[in-house]
């Protein structure tokens, strides 16, 4: 724990024992966290605690942080290959990640003095870029993807039951520079610096045992995890999530979202209080669909554009009728809208825990964003889940016209590690 | 006293191995009982004897099979303490190491010029030398590398003369052969040779040089002469023109002067050169020959570390165990394009073989990058 509280990037604001190191840093230091959180308001949403944005988010727990914790501003997801066969380079590098994981969602730099402490010749063990930032509620999770379990680790009897590659889907694009990977990380945090410089540094500390196969920028959270949260809107300018599970929902967590010893028994079992995390890049057709007309747009997403209503219904959090029907005598929400195919009613009961992002990366070179929705999902089981509802999206969605899925991964999470544990130990152990 | 004639025989093997292409020599074997005959095959590598006394021992390598061969006497980490490259098959070459230290080394053929090698034990006997304090350690890292650079710059003149005559008597397909070869010491002491700002971009510069209002001249044109253009009414005149920038480098190259900082951050900045230049098959844009500078900017990083190994062995054994297990995943990542007359072509290198080759070579470079700090603590 010594070094974890060791030198801290800034002044951390009402985190214990953390405060009291922070002064180390500089006056000027805190004076600036504090002016930052106080600049930025707190949400006001029913129910939930006001959280300041630039806080630290825990590390340790029974699960990992960044599935349920509240949904951050900011993504940087790497999917990764691992490039050497041995096995305990493999677990020395898991080790070492946690440790930096641990110090830099605590707001500390990547290594006790990794800027400046390791002398003017020495090369510094943290690139640097968030040495006067906060912790701004950084999580950091992993998760290990099926060609993890290929036989070059003595893995393949801990791969948990049905767990594979998605299949296909009708209509996907899939570039396999955008897909899979044994290893997948997820940073998150509400500064983009914070999230950008927590996957640099684990990237750069493995080199030699891992490369990246792709990575995915992502901002503007289109999920809510958490009541407090107002629900945020996609590309399309619809409101994103209104019925995601939540976190203050803990039995419907247990049943959509986290892994229970029935599922995985024997040796998969080290996935118990995990969950299984499903990547998918959505290039949306942005033009295309900026030319298409308000009524059209709402009855391809199944809801209003302003209030994000089930249509046929005044409020966003009305519950979704699927039997309203119209003036004309059609259903109100028509058959191929978005929301009704992918409603727990259609689908017997499936939910999954959505926590996806908006991305831009540029234009595509004719003058058209490349942007879209970086889907992320977290289920208890990607076949029973995300596949079926997959499946009934890529047939009928009249969304299809304006989406192309392009990337696609998927990667168990393990579950939370405890105070000097590490990621993936109870699966290599 | 005692270092001074280490670094002299050192210097010597060095001298040796690395000229040895353009003449077998026949210096003096102090302390030597006789030359120890090793007959290289392509499947054996039979040394006569395994065991010598310290001091210089000399080697007379036959090769008796049907490849290129080369033969190495290893010391510990494969550090190499002295190589006869290129043998044709049918030649003898003797050459000359100097081992002060007593102990087990390992001698090897390498039938081809690919791979490990066929290996076998080498005992050196005597006392041991006394034990040197790392600043000692240093000093002599940096006298060693010194006169390693000299070495690389009198076989970049060499080399270049053999190019440049073969351009003038517009022997087309003799110069592409030989343009990736002669470029190989300027590329292993890239960061010394690029050091002297006035002649580097005459004489390595890029077709934008022109951009800066200056002559596009150099290796680089003479290979859009040769690939690209055909030779020019003044192809001649740039050749003789680069001959005499080369004699000016090779002359400012051998009175270089280093410290134990720049050795260290030198090995880094090769391998800084690969990863900008040769990697992205930006430099050799005409012929497509930049695997062949690839590899000679990793020898003169590995040549660096090795200089530097017996320095970093006191201080950071660890990074040094590191620093070559990714060598050697490197070495076997390059082994993959290597063809009979030397590398593959950029260009028919698929995107999946240029990403293995950056891959292994982040490795290599951010525990490269881990040595200056180790030699300034």
């Amino acid at each position: 724990m010594t070094e974890q509280h060791g030198v801290t990037r800034r002044g951390l604001l009402g985190v214990g024992a953390g405060a009291a190191l922070a002064g180390a840093v500089t006056g000027v230091a805190g004076t600036y966290a504090a002016q930052r959180a106080h600049a930025v308001p707190s949400p006001a949403a029913a129910g939930g605690a006001a959280h300041d944005p630039s806080a630290p988010v825990p590390f340790h727990g029974a699960h990992q942080a960044g599935i349920t914790t509240p949904a951050q501003d900011r993504l940087h997801f790497v999917g990764l290959d691992v490039t050497t066969d041995d096995r305990e380079q493999l677990v020395e590098t898991l080790k070492a990640w946690t440790r930096a994981a641990e110090r830099m969602t605590a707001g500390a730099e990547a290594a006790p003095g990794g800027v400046v402490g390791g002398g003017p010749y020495g090369v510094p063990a943290d690139t640097g870029e968030a040495y006067d930032l906060e912790a701004s509620g950084l999580t950091v999770t992993i998760g290990f993807g099926p060609s993890l379990f290929d036989g070059r680790f003595g893995l393949t009897d801990r791969l948990p039951e049905g767990f594979a590659d998605l299949p296909a889907f009708r209509g996907d694009d899939l570039d396999p520079a955008r897909c899979g990977g044994d290893i997948g990380i997820q940073a998150c945090a509400n500064d983009p610096q914070v999230a950008v410089h927590a996957i640099r540094n684990l990237v750069r500390m493995g080199f030699g045992t891992v490369s990246v196969r792709w990575s995915q920028l992502g901002f503007g959270r289109t999920s809510s995890t958490s009541t407090s949260q107002v629900t945020a809107r996609n590309l399309f300018g619809f409101k994103d999530g209104t019925n995601n599970l939540k976190s203050e929902d803990p039995e419907a967590l247990a049943e959509h979202v986290w892994v229970q010893p029935e599922d995985v028994p024997g040796a998969a079992s080290w996935m118990v209080g995990g969950s299984y995390l499903v990547a998918r890049r959505i290039r949306m057709h942005i033009e295309v669909w900026d030319r298409t007309n308000l009524q059209e747009q709402e009855q391809v997403i199944g809801r209003t554009k302003g209030v994000g209503a089930p249509l046929g219904q005044r409020q966003e959090f009305a519950a979704v009728d699927l039997a309203v029907k119209g003036a004309d005598g059609q259903p109100a929400i028509p058959e191929t809208a978005h929301i009704r195919l992918a409603s727990p009613e259609t689908l017997d009961g499936v939910r999954l825990l959505r926590r996806g992002y908006n991305f831009t990366d540029g234009s595509d070179g004719v003058g058209h964003l490349d942007a879209g929705l970086f889907f992320i999902a977290f289920c208890r089981d990607a076949g029973r889940q995300f596949v079926p509802m997959q499946r009934a999206l890529a047939g009928a969605d009249a969304l299809n016209e304006y989406i192309e899925h392009n990337g696609s991964a998927v990667f168990a999470c393990p579950p939370g590690v405890g105070p000097g544990g590490w990621w993936g130990e109870t699966l290599f152990s | 006293m005692r270092i001074t004639a280490f670094h002299a025989a050192l210097g010597a093997a060095l001298l040796l191995g690395t000229t040895a292409c353009g003449s077998d020599s026949t210096g003096e074997a102090a302390g030597g009982k006789g030359p120890i005959a090793v007959e290289a095959t392509d499947t054996e590598c039979s040394v006569g004897r395994t065991t010598a006394p310290a001091g210089t021992i000399e080697f007379a390598v036959s090769n008796m099979g049907s490849k290129a061969n080369e033969f190495y006497l290893l010391g510990e980490g494969d550090q190499v303490l002295g190589e006869v490259e290129n043998i044709t098959p049918g030649l003898t070459r003797t050459f000359h190491v100097e081992v002060a230290e007593p102990g087990t080394y390992t001698t090897a053929c390498k039938p081809g010029m690919k791979g490990e090698g066929l290996r076998g034990e080498f005992t050196v006997t005597g006392a041991t030398a006394a034990a040197q304090d790392a600043d000692v350690k240093l000093a002599e890292a940096v006298e060693r590398y010194e006169t390693y650079v000299g070495a690389q710059a009198d076989e970049l003149l060499t080399r270049t003369t053999a190019f440049v005559t073969a351009v003038k008597a517009g022997r087309v397909e003799e110069a592409k052969r030989l343009y990736p070869v002669a470029r190989g010491p300027w590329e292993r002491i890239e960061p010394v040779a690029e050091s002297f700002g006035d002649l580097d971009p005459m004489i390595d510069g890029r077709e934008d040089v022109v951009e800066e209002g200056l002559a596009f001249t150099g290796y680089h044109r003479l290979e859009k002469d040769l690939w690209v253009d055909g030779l020019q009414p003044d192809s001649g005149a740039v050749a003789d023109k680069l001959l005499t920038d080369v004699r000016a480098v090779a002359a400012r190259a051998r009175a270089v002067e280093l410290n134990p900082l720049q050795l260290a951050n030198g090995s880094k900045a090769l391998l800084d050169e690969v990863a900008t230049g040769k990697i992205t098959g930006e430099e050799d844009r005409y012929s497509h020959t930049d695997l062949y500078d690839f590899d000679e900017n990793y020898r003169g990083c590995k040549d660096a570390i090795d200089a530097l190994r017996p320095a970093l062995k006191e201080r950071d054994p660890e990074l040094l165990t590191t620093i070559d297990a990714r060598f050697k995943e490197l070495d076997a990542a390059l082994d993959e394009h290597r063809t009979d007359r030397g590398f593959r072509l950029y260009t028919e290198l698929s995107k999946d073989e240029v990403k293995d080759l950056t891959v292994r070579l982040d490795a290599v470079s951010e525990q490269v990058a881990k040595v200056a700090g180790a030699v300034a603590a």
